[in-house]
């Protein structure tokens, strides 16, 4: 497996910086520690072809694994009740330090394949702009026009077969 | 299955399940090695399927979620390793009662 020089790190670090400020969202402040997950996620990029959660086994599959190529499908639901992702790559705006530190439970389903149901998801309107999303909550801020989360409307709802 | 060792003051059996990639799992490993403390590792994501299935099979005994830090001490507990501070204190307890013995 090969090494990461540091300044490749770096370098990586600062696109995913710039890349996901710009859609409203926040690395882990503690750059030290976001360093090290990006380095991992080139480690896993290398091993796997894709980003892979570094904190979760591969199922084996990029088939397998598309709900935990980070940024994974349960960030947002993480960030928006615990203040940070599963690794804590991610953060919250008001994230404290205690959940910066401390453990989430895992919200993945053990087997996620085979679970099918029925799932409502609702739509939330961006009065500023008009963007649509369908998520269970708005994001923290819209990743268009940058107004608050909390200025979204509730618009409709979807239902989608899991 | 390649099952690390690594040296420090025998306080009874520490085994963690590992990830190579994860940050968490580097924490307490680091942790581990501050505390000069004798433990075998296993970074399940570099073992072959066959034994990745075998660690699966034996954290099943432990916990019906996968995840990572696993920390197995003397056969008995499991301690989700630093992501929890509960946790952590336990451990923490734990390992200084037999360290200052």
């Amino acid at each position: 497996m090969r090494e990461f020089t540091t300044e490749e790190i770096r370098q990586s670090y600062e696109s995913l910086k710039a890349k996901t400020e710009k859609s409203g969202y926040l690395l882990n402040p503690d750059e030290e520690f976001t360093l090290g997950i990006v380095e991992s996620l080139l480690t896993n990029m290398e091993r796997y072809g894709y980003p892979l959660c570094p904190c979760r086994l591969t199922s084996g599959s990029r088939e397998a694994d598309l709900d935990i190529i980070c940024p994974c499908d349960y960030r947002d639901p993480d960030l928006a009740e615990y203040g940070r992702c599963y690794c804590a790559l991610y953060v919250a705006r008001d994230a404290t330090p205690e959940q910066l530190n401390g453990s989430i439970p895992e919200r993945r389903p053990k087997n996620p394949a085979q679970e099918s149901k029925e799932v409502t998801i609702p739509i939330w309107r961006c009065p500023v702009c008009g963007y649509l999303c369908a998520r269970q909550n708005p994001p923290e801020v819209c990743p268009i026009c940058g107004a608050s989360g909390d200025r979204f409307e509730r618009f409709n709802s979807i239902v989608k077969l899991e | 299955m390649e099952i690390k060792q690594v040296e420090g003051k025998d306080i009874g059996t520490i085994m963690l399940y590992a990830l190579s990639t994860c940050p968490w799992c580097k924490k307490t490993k680091a942790l581990l090695n501050s505390l000069n403390v004798k433990y075998s590792y296993v970074d399940v994501d570099l073992l072959t399927d066959d034994e990745e299935q075998s660690v699966e099979e034996e954290l099943s005994h432990w916990t019906n979620q996968l995840a990572f830090p696993a920390l197995i001490i003397n056969n008995e507990k499991l301690l989700s390793g630093l992501k929890n501070r509960k946790l952590e204190k336990l451990w923490s307890q734990w390992a200084h009662e037999r360290i200052h013995d």
